[in-house]
């Protein structure tokens, strides 16, 4: 499955969010759905939801892990993730079971050209 | 635009009633006190409602320029796709009126009721033979209530056969409140991906459906406007694996008197009484949404039920299996009435040729703008027909920039980005009660904005300039709601 979000490692967790793509093709965003700090979820698996004006999107896990942080800026300012998609509109921070999956994810380049080809 | 019906005429400014009135005016009389007063205990008192003191003429004034503000199907074209706001006719207001209904309370005893109970399962005798299922309930409240309801008769039936299934498949051309009520249910929600015609493919079924799927929820036509041609292949492969099908029938107005849904696989489905059957909605209801099942459904049903022993109507308790009660009192009469009504004053032929103008409406609207705006899915559909604002990308125009525009040419916008698998939706149900005259003026304005947009984009982006209310910031709206005045 084809899905829009980052992972950024940063040593000992993985830093989660959507990227640019994304926060543009959802519009406003108006609500984030957190998951509780402590929950786990296998790569793949959604872990929350972002409501914008236009329709409500599921979030997924990039990689396998426990959430350790989650961005409780989002709840008072959901419009961080439309601002700042890969700075302070992060969403999740996850302690990888296996701390190489983010090493198997699509790169940056790769996922440019790939939406060059969904256009 | 002189020939399109959008107007700057006079608009009236109406304050709050709070901003109105003035300390002691009021809206009637008193009648003169014939016994001696009785003060409360103090107590028990305390400081009255914070309502404002008007005159009647205040308080008629007030709701009557409010209402000029807004749009109705009273006054123009809804082509609001999937809600069906077709015209309703006033006769079935009438009916509903009649002081011996409008007038009977809830609480009266059955022998006081004959008429009222004889309504109610008549039109579940209709409905079910509409529908072309065997038993209905009328007790549901409004279409995912209805949904709601069908959700806990297969989960009913699986148990009372010992079996425990967890799942629900849920295309991606469904209702979008189809997952949410299998969810509240309890089952999770699987969803399977419409194919490259906009409709299921029985692969698609075949490829997820096992032991521990409990059904499948279908809405037929679909949210693309399109009917489901599979559905007998993929009933069979949901029936051969245990599992039940069910019909969202929300769009039932486009097969009324053409297609039985209990003969092409349907287990169990909800009718929207609101939507096709003739009553007023939007902005809250009330709605009612009968479920129709067939014969293995029935014992589940929810009580009480309408049964009639000779001529004699009573309401019964007296099914064990029942799901329970689902409301208080019997669910929303009035709909009811009106639903009665309308299918009476139609007959078997009316409600068909309803049904065939509402999909010659949608294909009429379809060929004639499918070169302005973007078909997704370019072939014969059902009531309603979905664009995209593909070709307006260039010029940076939406979708919700059109549908702003087409208010200032007096039409109430179609439903915009849904269906969520068309990008950018732009979903159109004219309905059958709309003239051709009206269609012709709906399709010359939506051709007049797309040729604004490649004009003057500035036109569409401030729209709509007409209307009482400017575009509204939806956004802040959702991110700093104020509940409160």
């Amino acid at each position: 499955m084809k899905t829009h979000e980052w992972a950024r490692d940063d040593g000992d967790s993985v830093k989660v969010g959507i990227n640019d793509y994304a926060q543009d093709q959802l519009g406003d965003i108006v609500f984030v759905e957190l998951p509780e700090v402590g929950a786990t979820f296998e790569k793949g698996e959604e872990f929350g939801t972002l409501e914008s004006v236009k329709a409500v999107s599921e979030i997924y896990m990039p990689v396998s892990g426990k959430v350790t942080a989650i961005n409780e800026a989002l709840t008072e300012a959901p419009e961080l993730v439309n601002q700042e998609p890969y700075n302070d509109g992060w969403i999740i921070e996850v302690k990888p079971d296996d701390p190489d999956e983010v090493n198997t994810l699509m790169s940056s380049s790769d996922y440019l050209e790939m939406l060059k080809g969904e256009e | 635009m002189k020939e399109f019906q959008g107007t700057s005429g006079l608009i009236f400014n109406e304050p709050l009633l709070w901003e109105k009135g003035k300390k002691g005016r009021r809206g009637f009389s008193m009648p003169r006190r014939d016994v001696v007063p009785s003060p409360v205990d103090e107590g028990l008192a305390g400081d009255g409602p914070d309502f404002p003191d008007l005159s009647e003429v205040d308080v008629v004034r007030h709701y009557t320029r409010l209402s000029q503000w807004n749009f109705g199907v009273d006054s123009g074209m809804y082509p609001l796709g999937s809600c069906t706001m077709k015209y309703t006719p006033k006769v079935n207001e009438r009916e509903a009126a009649l002081p011996g209904f409008a007038g009977a309370h809830p609480l009266l005893p059955p022998e006081l009721s004959q008429g009222a109970l004889e309504l109610m399962y008549r039109l579940e005798r209709y409905l079910a033979e509409i529908t072309g299922m065997d038993a209905v309930t009328i007790q549901p409240a409004a279409g995912a209530h209805g949904e709601l309801t069908g959700m806990l008769l297969i989960h009913a039936y699986h148990k009372s056969r010992g079996s425990h299934r967890s799942k629900i498949i849920v295309p991606d051309t469904a209702h979008g409140t189809n997952p949410a009520s299998a969810s509240l249910c309890g089952f999770n929600s699987v969803p399977v991906q419409s194919n490259e015609k906009g409709i299921i493919s029985a692969e698609a079924v075949a490829a997820i459906m096992d032991e521990d799927t409990a059904g499948i929820m279908i809405t037929n036509p679909n949210t693309l406007g399109l009917f489901e041609e599979n559905i007998r292949e993929i009933a069979e492969i949901v029936h051969s694996k245990g599992g039940l099908v069910y019909g969202d029938g929300a769009n039932m107005n486009a097969v009324m008197g053409i297609v039985q849904m209990g003969k092409i696989g349907f287990d169990v489905m909800h009718l929207n009484l609101h939507k096709t059957f003739s009553t007023p909605h939007g902005g809250g209801g009330p709605g009612s949404g009968p479920v129709c099942v067939k014969n293995i459904l029935e014992p589940f049903l929810p009580v009480p039920r309408i049964i009639k022993e000779g001529d004699e109507y009573r309401l019964s308790g007296e099914f064990p299996e029942s799901i329970g009660k689902l409301q208080a009192f019997y669910g929303n009469f009035g709909v009811m009435i009106k639903a009665c009504s309308y299918i009476i004053s139609m007959g078997y032929e009316g409600l068909k040729r309803a049904s065939q103008l509402a999909v010659l409406n949608a294909n009429y609207i379809k060929e004639n703008l499918k070169d302005s705006l973007y078909l997704p899915y370019n072939r014969p559909c059902m009531h309603e027909c979905v664009f995209s604002d593909k070709f307006q990308e260039g010029e940076k125009i939406t979708t919700l920039d059109i549908a702003k525009r087409l208010m200032d040419y007096g039409f109430h916008p179609p439903t915009i980005y849904f269906p969520l698998v068309v990008h950018g939706a732009m979903m159109i149900e004219p309905t059958e009660t709309e003239s051709k005259e009206d269609i012709d003026r709906f399709i010359k304005a939506l051709k007049s904005i797309v040729a604004e947009a490649g004009k003057d984009s500035d036109l569409l982006k401030r729209a709509p300039t007409l209307p009482k209310v400017r575009r509204l910031d939806e956004t802040a709206a959702a991110r700093k709601p104020r509940l409160a005045g």
